[in-house]
Parts: structure tokens; C-alpha cells; sequence
């Protein structure tokens, strides 16, 4: 029986994981591009299961899910050009004021737009109900489409930027922005392709956890915590250490609910972040070296 | 030099005396409450402008600060600890003059706190608390100071939330008045209105006036220094670390001290004043006021917070300080008084 409960906290945990994971990643590529921590990163999640529910009331749901990326992949570029793009090396403290005043205004636009109720899509496959049984542990379909979404993620990403030619374009601008634009590379538009990326990568992600975890307007901040927390848990830069670090924060948050009271959930991730940033800023797969000499 | 100093704190003094007399002889007295609660904000902000702009370390945790004053004090002049007398802290207390007695809802008698006692106790754990935090947070730089604030807010946000002695989401109610000396309280009263407007005023002219004096000093000029380069500060020999960890502390007492008087005058608190977005909007209200130059911080915030008080913004109050803030930090990163500057002196560096 209680092998049972570790296992469903498990599952609880791997859920919450993959979002996580996915917010992570998308800090990941901006802030590999731009030096950016994009504060308002949680935002698209919210914007893309938002946008997916509005959408599935006139269409079937792939071409909801499908409206709601784009939708949130124009708003990426939007932010971007209106933003960041004309800005000459901003400094540091500028652009987290600036990202945190554009993850507000998002939310507010949406709190005006939708309203404060809480929002879900339907299950992909099945409904609330159904389940599968994996060696004893019921799982619902959706936590697998949602970690099936994170490896297609993953494996996508890693291939776009190995193999094709602006994947290359992305890595080289992320080394050294300057040397890149000094080969031709139009930098500025890699920096807002990476804002789009990682504006679509989080409304997919947005879109896949909406059945279990529900969306609304206010969820982003939260999230946008998280998912720092994940992106410095692995080591700034890395997605795979992202997902890695997601899972484990998932994990932890899952079984934190057995010692503490719920409403103490969000502090135990921050108490996570605040451990690794005075211990290990270099997160748990980084490279100690590495991140000395990275200027944050 | 020191004589313009003292100048400017008789033209706060006039200013303040005026807007009195204005909003009396108007016969909109009542526009002094929030003249009066934005005073006790502002007592904040000036604190967080001498850590953003001078020191150059940013904070997106001081509404915690805030609310670790504004709470210590509540809970401990509300808590009724008559049923405890029995036991021997409360009648050392008790012995010690800092319990009082006051008549609780049921017209029998509560035993709580002394205001000025809890006033202690409210500066004391918000200094230690940001000790605590501070020795380990201020070794990080940009994203990592700025998320590392973010969550420690956050933590003080979910506890006062989640804890029922704070009174979960509804906060705390029914905070009595503090008697600063007999004939002199802060609360809510009406009657009270000018006299609580006039302490306000007072209480932020001091703060004022001590932060005006250090920046002249040579910690201000250490902190300018870290602010610049914090390398070549330290090799200069600046203790680095201590000069940042002080204004941390001394910038938190300031939250906790308006989160007391604010307690106090409103009669409660409540979960929203640990929010981020409290935070948030203190940090726009620096940049706004231009990082590094105070009065500019204290005028910006007077305004911004008696308009936002008085509800001009309706139920866009967040967004409007969200556009403010990305439109100061896109066009003007040194805060919206310096446009008016005579264009023909140079800008100061950031």
C-alpha cells in the first residue's frame, strides 16, 4: 500500500516535472542567445492553455492546441521587437525590469480578457476517469502525453539545433553574439527566433498539462519561479539538464506534501533555488568553471 | 552643502503643511488618509532607492520586509494572552510593563503586547531575518540577486498565506492603536486624521533626513563605489560586503517600520502586502524616481501611491504600474525627473 502511494506521488511528481522542465528549457534558449532571464518565460505557458481553451470552443482540439502555439509564437515575436530588440546592450538590472513589467501587463491583459476563472481543456484520450494500469500504479493517459510531449520536445530541439543550418546560427549567437554577427549572421532576428521558440515550446507545454493542472490567468509567476529554479538547478544553458531538474523539483514538491501542509508547496522550490543559487550557482550538471566566468 | 541639505527637508516640511492646509481648507480632509498611507509607503521606498540606486542592488523582496514588521506587531498586540497568565513569561512581562490590558470584543479583558514593545520586536526580527538573508543573497549579482529576493518574498507570501495564526487569507483585523506617547496614536480614527497625517509626515522627514546625510557620508560614497565597480571598490579597500549587508539591513528595518505604523493606522493587514506584486510596484516606483536620487524617489512616490490610493487607476492599478515601469526602464533608465533636467547639462552615468 504505501509502495502504491510512492508511486502515485511519483506520477504526481513527474507531471508537475515536465512543465517545469519545459519553462526551464525555454529560459534555456533565451537566455543562451541573448544573456536574457526572460522573467515573463511563465506567461506563454498561461497564454497558450488560455488561448487553447478560447480556440476549442469553434475548433477540434489539434487545430486549438495548434492556433494557440502560433497565437503565443506571434506574441513571442511581438514582445521581442516592441521590447528588446532596438535596445543597445541593456544592462542587466534594466532588462529584469523590463521582462518582469511585460510578464504584469501580460497577465493583467489577460485577467481583463478571460477573467479570473479557472480554465481547463478536455483529456486527449479518455477523460478524468481513465486510467492505465503500469505495473500497479494507475496513471492517467494525459501524464503520458504530457511527458511524451517533453521527449518530443527535447529530441526535436536537440536535432534542430545539431543538424540544420539556423539551429547552428542559434548555437553560434549564443557562444559569441558578437563574433556571429561579425560572420553575417543576422543576430537580431536569432534573437527573436529564440523568443518565438521558446514562446511555442511553452504554449505546446501550456496546451498538455491544461487537463490535469488547470490554467488561469495568474498562473505564470509562479511558474516562471519554477521553472528559473530548474534552469539553475541543471546548470543555466543545458536542456537536458533542464528536464533532469525538472523532474527532480517535480519530485521533491510531490512528496513535500507528506511532511508539510500544501499551502507550503511553492516555498519548498524556492527554498530549492535559494540553496543551489548560495551553494552551487553553477546548478547540479554544470560546469563550475563555466559559470564563473559568465557575467549574470 | 550641508545648509541645502537641511533646506530640503524644510521644503518637504513646507510642502507637507501645505498640502494640509490645501486639503482642510478644500474641505477634503479625507484625501489626508492616503496622503497619510502613502507617507508610510514612501518611508519604504526611500529605503529601497538607497539599495537600488546606491548600492545598485535590486530587491524584488521588500514588500516581505514589510509585511514581517507590519505582522509581528499585529500578532503580538492582538494576541490575547490573559487565558496564559498563569505562566511565568507572561507575569515576567507583565512585570516588565509590556503587557496591556485592553477590553477585547466580549467587553471582558484581553492581555496583549505593548505597542511600543511590539514595535521592537517587529524591527528586531526584520533585521535579523535580512541579516540572515542578506550574508548569503548579496554574494549574487543581477539574475541571481533578482531571483534570489523574488523567492525569499515568495516564501514570506506562501507563510503568511498558508499559516492560520496569521490569519491565512484573511489577514489580521482589529490591530489597535499605538500610543506612541499618551495623546499621540496611530490609527485610523477620524478625529485623529490631521494629527496621524502630521506624524507621518515627520516620521518620513526623519528617515529623510538620516538617508540624505548618509549619502553625503562616506558610506555613501562607498556605496556609490560598489554601485560603479564593485571590484575596484574593494580593491580601494571598501568593505564590499559589510557596506551591502548594512544598507540591506537598514533598507528592511525602513520596510518593517512603515509595515508597523501602516498596521497600526489601517487597523490590520493582510497576505496581499507580502505579495510580489507589491514588490514589484516598490521597485517601479525607484526607477521611476530615477535610481540614486531620493527626492525624486520620495516625489514619485507620493504621487504614484496617493493616486493609486485614491483609485484613479480602477482595476487596471497593476497594469498601469507594470507600463510605467517598462516605459521608464525603455526610454528612461534614470527615472522620469531626469527628462526635465536642463538638456545641456551632461547625463550622469547609470
Amino acid at each position: 500500500m504505501l509502495l502504491e502511494l510512492f508511486f502515485q506521488y511519483l506520477v504526481a511528481g513527474l507531471t508537475y516535472g515536465t512543465i517545469y522542465a519545459i519553462v526551464g528549457i525555454g529560459f534555456n534558449i533565451i537566455y543562451n542567445t541573448t544573456g536574457i532571464i526572460n522573467f515573463a518565460q511563465g506567461e506563454f505557458v498561461m497564454l497558450g492553455g488560455m488561448t487553447a481553451v478560447t480556440l476549442h470552443r469553434f475548433l477540434p482540439l489539434p487545430a486549438a492546441i495548434l492556433g494557440a502555439v502560433l497565437a503565443t509564437m506571434a506574441l513571442g515575436a511581438l514582445i521581442e521587437v516592441t521590447f528588446i530588440r532596438w535596445l543597445a546592450k541593456p544592462a542587466v538590472l534594466r532588462m529584469i525590469v523590463i521582462t518582469i513589467g511585460v510578464s504584469i501587463l501580460v497577465r493583467e491583459a489577460a485577467l481583463h480578457l478571460w477573467g479570473e476563472g479557472v480554465r481547463s481543456l478536455p483529456y486527449f484520450t479518455g477523460n478524468e476517469v481513465t486510467s492505465l494500469a503500469i505495473g500497479g500504479v494507475r496513471v492517467s493517459p494525459q501524464v503520458l502525453w504530457s511527458l511524451g510531449a517533453c521527449l518530443v520536445i527535447v529530441v526535436l530541439l536537440h536535432l534542430f539545433s545539431r543538424f540544420t543550418m539556423l539551429g547552428r546560427q542559434m548555437r553560434a549567437c549564443a557562444q559569441n553574439r558578437d563574433a556571429a554577427a561579425l560572420c553575417g549572421l543576422p543576430t537580431r532576428n536569432l534573437v527573436t527566433l529564440s523568443f518565438v521558440l521558446s514562446a511555442g515550446i511553452g504554449a505546446l507545454a501550456g496546451c498538455v498539462v491544461c487537463p490535469i493542472t488547470y490554467t488561469q490567468y495568474g498562473i505564470g509567476a509562479g511558474l516562471a519561479i519554477k521553472g528559473f529554479t530548474v534552469a539553475i538547478l541543471g546548470g543555466l544553458g543545458s536542456s537536458l539538464a533542464a528536464v533532469a531538474a525538472g523532474f527532480i523539483l517535480g519530485i521533491l514538491e510531490s512528496f513535500s506534501i507528506w511532511a508539510m501542509p500544501t499551502a507550503y508547496k511553492d516555498a519548498i522550490s524556492v527554498a530549492i533555488l535559494l540553496a543551489i543559487l548560495f551553494w552551487r550557482p553553477s546548478g547540479l550538471f554544470g560546469d563550475r568553471e563555466a559559470a564563473r566566468l559568465k557575467a549574470f | 552643502m550641508r545648509r541645502s541639505r537641511y533646506a530640503q527637508i524644510a521644503i518637504f516640511a513646507a510642502v507637507a503643511v501645505a498640502l494640509q492646509l490645501l486639503a482642510q481648507a478644500s474641505g477634503k480632509a479625507f484625501f489626508l488618509t492616503q496622503l497619510t498611507m502613502a507617507a508610510y509607503t514612501s518611508l519604504l521606498v526611500i529605503g529601497l532607492s538607497l539599495l537600488m540606486g546606491y548600492a545598485g542592488q535590486i530587491s524584488l523582496g521588500h514588500a516581505g520586509f514589510f509585511a514581517i514588521g507590519g505582522y509581528t506587531s499585529a500578532v503580538l498586540t492582538t494576541a490575547d494572552l490573559g487565558p496564559h497568565r498563569g505562566r511565568a513569561i507572561v507575569a515576567a512581562l507583565s512585570k516588565l510593563h509590556l503587557l496591556v490590558a485592553r477590553p477585547d470584543l466580549y467587553g471582558g479583558e484581553a492581555l496583549s503586547v505593548h505597542p511600543w514593545a511590539a514595535f521592537a520586536c517587529a524591527l528586531l526580527s526584520a533585521a535579523a531575518i535580512a541579516c540572515a538573508i542578506g550574508i548569503p543573497v548579496l554574494k549574487l549579482r543581477g539574475h541571481y540577486l533578482a531571483m534570489a529576493t523574488l523567492g525569499f518574498g515568495t516564501i514570506v507570501h506562501s507563510i503568511v498565506l498558508g499559516t492560520q495564526r496569521f490569519g491565512a487569507a484573511d489577514g489580521i483585523s482589529g490591530v489597535p492603536p499605538f500610543e506612541l506617547v499618551p495623546g499621540l496614536r496611530v490609527g485610523g480614527s477620524p478625529s485623529a486624521r490631521a494629527q496621524n497625517y502630521d506624524l507621518a509626515c515627520a516620521l518620513l522627514a526623519a528617515g529623510m533626513l538620516l538617508l540624505v546625510n548618509l549619502v553625503h557620508s562616506r558610506v555613501g560614497r562607498a556605496l556609490r563605489a560598489i554601485h560603479g565597480a564593485e571590484e575596484a571598490a574593494s580593491a580601494m579597500g571598501v568593505d564590499t560586503a559589510r557596506f551591502k549587508l548594512n544598507t540591506f539591513v537598514l533598507s528592511a528595518v525602513m520596510a518593517a517600520v512603515a509595515g508597523v505604523f501602516l498596521t497600526h493606522f489601517n487597523g490590520g493587514i493582510g497576505p496581499s502586502e507580502a505579495s510580489i506584486m507589491k514588490s514589484v510596484r516598490y521597485v517601479a516606483i525607484v526607477a521611476v524616481g530615477g535610481m540614486g536620487s531620493l527626492w525624486g524617489t520620495l516625489t514619485m512616490s507620493a504621487v504614484l501611491n496617493f493616486l493609486s490610493l485614491r483609485g484613479i487607476f480602477g482595476s487596471l492599478d497593476d497594469a498601469v504600474f507594470a507600463a510605467i515601469l517598462i516605459l521608464v526602464m525603455l526610454f528612461s533608465p534614470q527615472g522620469i525627473l531626469h527628462l526635465l533636467r536642463r538638456p545641456w547639462v551632461p547625463r550622469e552615468r547609470a
